[in-house]
């Protein structure tokens, strides 16, 4: 069976991340004595690591296009002060507060950007200034003070879950239906996928592999939302996350500004050349990123209902991490969104782990650590090897 | 001392479903300049990667003898120590260093971990000297041409006592002042007992400094050819490399050309950098439909320099004149709109300008016209196969598959998908940038039917060359450029080489 050795040679690859994702959610599992995977933990798990992934999202972009962005956290810390201050001092209405500060997280990407893609400044540095700036705006924005309780609404945004329409008795129903319906959507567009490259004539995985492949998608996507149903149904944040990861998996494999972006962070010359607009697309790039941080911003202050200066410290290690583990290349050009989420769940499933076990934070971060180094070893090796 | 300082027995190299070497045997005798020709593909690199341990020993077939001695080297250190020395196509000399750091890179003249300078800056003006190279030791390697750049390779090699040296490819890159400057220096160093393999793809420079040529095809040896006993002809060896007789080496065209397509009129480009040099000197040229207008000039003459700055202006500053198309002044200030003006520009440098070489054949491309597979920015993917599918067939690209990654294709097929690249684009004006440079003989001819077919489409090409004959070969109209300016314009029917060389170093500084 030489099409199943390849295959599984050319998925060890693709899955490699997937697969050590799965075994440490096992091993977790098994050495917490099954409070890894009971309901309320699972929703926890999705809610502690929402933003890591919204940040990821657009952290893998930025580093295919050859960048990386270090301002991410203090970015989601300012704005979380912004819709603080407007929502409690000046007692805007949050849909309009959460308006506006999106807007503002667009403007900071904006004003990094244009330095980074017009003036040529280095991004390392230009975010490396950023991370300064934007920590010290939100002491000044905050008195140096915590700030909240907030909106019923606005806390929704993340602690909320979405409502059930059929009032069963012991399981959120909608959350099945809604579960059941993405798996569908799924198979089909896999079937249709199939279908189109068997049109023109191009070689497709094996049959069985397909089948298998799909069962295990329906099965993984039906197990979490009955879990998910047995406790409080769907957080609205995982309904967000779901819309997001769909949206930019489509833009970078789909079309021509995710294309163009690869092509840029590959070789930026010759990208340059053929008529991309690459200062421009750099600009966007970073403003996208500038959304982003502050809806992660707006999920973490929800959370914690309060915005405290001390907010989203550290976060945009996490956030790279995620990418780096996910498959993304430093030297830009090669990542896939899929990667970056599952990297940031494995770093989440970690430190979720870890603290149920009682380590302490100083060996969760040594072996967060060590994590990243072997994913990374782990990727460079494997391409190696294929060459 | 025997009289054959390299001898490879039977040499066996296998890739995963490929033979790269069949039984390949190779030899060199001492003191002679030995050149291993052969079309892109053909061995040659591998067979030199075998021989200085790149594909560490065992991981081939065969027996490989240097001064007598048995070999089974590990690594390239190992044969660098018995003095086998490559300098290959692409100069690995570290460019903020200065000629002296470089020269002893890895094998610095130091005590204990400490340089002694005094003895690093003696070395290395000795070495200069015997490489015949006027620069001071501390100039950094950024500041030269990359014919010096060759020099300082060899030296380099020198300083590690090499007894056999060999050069991919050296004179791919450089001039033709240059390169002479080069061969002579391989002549010089065989009076002082120093063997070479040479590889190129020049025949003309190869049956002038061979003492012997071995012919590789398809992984295996051909024949050796001495050219002690017999006269060998620039045919002769085509002919061994390509197993047919290339009666012409460019293919015939009927020439049928029609209205001026394209014109820049009092073009003025200055130097990004040094703002008060003019590397564009109010240049006046134009291509008619179906032309073929060579551009000729030495390296640094502003042909390039003159491509990209009319391509978007995507070199220069302070840029001047206009640019008509169809009689119309057309506006060309960025890419983009170079573009959709129907202008390509396929570079000279593939590598670092032409292509994303860590992304798929496809994906390169359909690069400059996405929009093309594209409905509403979304790709189709089935779409963008098929087509890309259609140019590989089209340029005849050998590749296993379009999804393969442009990094791991050889010279002439990377060229092709440059080519296929803006032929996607479906231009009326194409600037071609050495499109031939270091590429074989087969490919050249594939590539000058492209050219020829282009033509006869209707388009309007500027080919920019070094090679004479090539420019001579398949161009209707020759601009000559020296030192930003166009110094001279002639039919290709009243041009001989002597002619135009005289246009292109006349009046020299």
């Amino acid at each position: 069976m030489k099409t199943l050795a390849s295959l599984f040679k050319k998925n060890i690859r693709e899955y490699g991340m997937l697969i050590a994702l799965v075994m440490i959610m096992v091993f977790f599992q098994w050495k917490t004595g099954g409070i890894l995977m009971k309901p309320i933990n699972i929703t926890n798990l999705v809610l502690q690591n929402s933003y890591i992934i919204i940040m990821a999202l657009g952290m893998l972009i930025v580093i295919v296009a050859g960048w990386i962005d270090l301002s991410v956290g203090s970015v989601a810390a300012v704005i979380g002060a912004v819709a603080a201050v407007l929502m409690v001092r000046l007692d805007v209405n949050w849909v309009v507060t959460f308006m506006i500060s999106l807007l503002a997280g667009a403007l900071i990407g904006a004003f990094q950007g244009y330095w980074i893609a017009y003036a040529k400044i280095p991004a390392f540095i230009v975010t490396l200034a950023g991370m300064l700036v934007f920590r010290g705006l939100t002491l000044v924005i905050l008195n140096g003070e915590a700030v909240g309780p907030f909106p019923v609404g606005f806390q929704k945004l993340s602690s909320g879950f979405i409502p059930d329409f059929f009032n069963y008795d012991g399981l959120h129903l909608t959350t099945i239906v809604i579960g059941g319906l993405l798996s569908i959507i799924l198979i089909f567009m896999d079937i249709k996928n199939r279908k189109n490259q068997q049109k023109y004539g191009f070689d497709v995985t094996p049959f069985y592999f397909f089948i298998i492949k799909n069962i295990v998608i329906t099965g993984a996507i039906m197990g979490l939302c009955f879990l998910m149903a047995s406790y409080k149904g769907l957080p609205n944040v995982l309904v967000i996350l779901v819309i997001l990861i769909a949206f930019y998996g489509f833009i970078t494999s789909k079309t021509t500004l995710g294309r163009r972006i690869y092509a840029m962070g590959g070789n930026e010359k010759a990208a340059r050349l053929s008529g991309v607009n690459s200062p421009r697309l750099l600009f966007y790039t970073f403003v996208n990123m500038g959304v982003l941080s502050a809806l992660a911003g707006m999920i973490v202050a929800a959370r914690l209902n309060v915005a405290t200066p001390k907010a989203g410290d550290g976060f945009e290690l996490d956030v790279i991490a995620a990418c780096y583990i996910g498959g993304a290349s430093a030297s830009g050009g090669i990542g896939k969104i899929i990667g970056a989420v599952v990297g940031a769940f494995l770093i989440g499933v970690m430190n979720n782990g870890m603290s149920i076990l009682g380590i302490g934070i100083d060996w969760q971060q040594a072996i967060k650590g060590l994590v990243l180094l072997l994913a990374v070893y782990f990727d460079v090796y494997n391409k190696n090897k294929s060459i | 001392m025997s009289d054959v300082i390299l001898e490879m027995r039977n040499i066996t190299k296998e890739f995963p479903g490929v033979t790269a070497l069949k039984n390949v045997s190779f030899s060199v005798r001492r003191g002679e300049i030995h050149a291993l020709v052969g079309e892109n593909g053909a061995g040659k690199s591998t067979l030199m990667e075998v021989l200085s341990g790149v594909h560490p020993y065992g991981s081939y077939s065969g027996d490989i003898y240097f001064e007598g001695k048995e070999c089974q080297f590990r690594d390239i250190t190992q044969s660098e120590a018995v003095g086998l020395v490559i300098i290959h196509q692409e100069l690995a000399l570290i460019p903020f260093l200065s000629i002296a750091e470089n020269l002893f890179l890895g094998n610095e003249r130091a005590k204990n971990g400490i340089i002694d300078w005094n003895k690093t800056i003696s070395d290395a003006e000795a070495l200069l000297k015997k490489v015949g190279l006027k620069e001071s030791h501390s100039t950094l390697i950024t500041n030269m041409g990359v014919g010096k750049q060759q020099q300082v390779e060899i030296a380099k090699a020198l300083a590690k006592e090499v007894r056999l040296l060999i050069l991919d490819e050296p004179t791919a890159s450089l001039n033709e002042s240059d390169s002479e400057k080069l061969l002579e220096l391989l002549l010089q160093l065989k009076e002082n007992g120093i063997s070479s393999i040479l590889i190129s793809h020049k025949i003309g420079e190869v049956s002038k400094v061979a003492d012997s040529i071995t012919i590789l095809r398809d992984g295996a040896t051909i024949e050796t050819l001495d050219c002690a006993k017999e006269t060998i002809t620039e045919d002769r060896i085509i002919r061994g490399m390509v197993g047919r007789d290339l009666t012409h080496r460019f293919p015939e065209r009927k020439s049928n050309i029609g209205e001026t397509i394209f014109e820049i009129r009092d073009w003025n480009v200055y130097h990004p950098l040094h703002t008060d040099r003019k590397v564009s000197d109010n240049i006046n040229i134009s291509v008619r439909r179906g032309e073929v207008v060579g551009i000729s000039g030495l390296m640094g003459s502003g042909r390039t320099e003159l491509a990209m700055s009319i391509f978007g202006e995507a070199y220069g500053t302070n840029i001047s004149g206009t640019a008509y198309k169809n009689g119309e002044e057309i506006d060309i200030s960025t890419i983009e709109k170079a573009i959709s003006n129907g202008i390509a520009y396929a570079t000279e440098d593939r590598k670092a300008y032409g292509l994303i070489l860590i992304d798929q054949i496809k994906d390169n491309i359909t690069l400059a016209n996405l929009d093309a597979v594209a409905g509403h920015g979304v790709i189709n993917e089935p779409q963008e196969m098929t087509v890309t599918g259609e140019y590989r067939d089209k340029l005849g690209i050998k590749c296993s598959s379009i999804l393969q990654l442009a990094r791991n294709l050889s010279g002439g097929n990377q060229q092709k998908v440059v080519l296929s690249k803006w032929l996607f684009a479906n231009p009326e004006i194409l600037f071609l940038d050495e499109p031939t440079r270091g590429i074989d003989v087969g490919a050249k001819y594939e590539i000058y039917t492209i050219i020829n077919q282009l033509a006869s489409e209707g388009k309007g090409i500027f080919l920019i060359s070094s090679e004479l004959p090539e420019i001579l070969g398949i161009c209707d109209r020759i601009y000559v450029m020296r030192e930003g300016k166009i110094v001279a314009e002639m039919q290709s029917s009243e041009a001989t080489q002597e002619k135009v060389m005289k246009y292109i170093l006349t009046n020299k500084r």
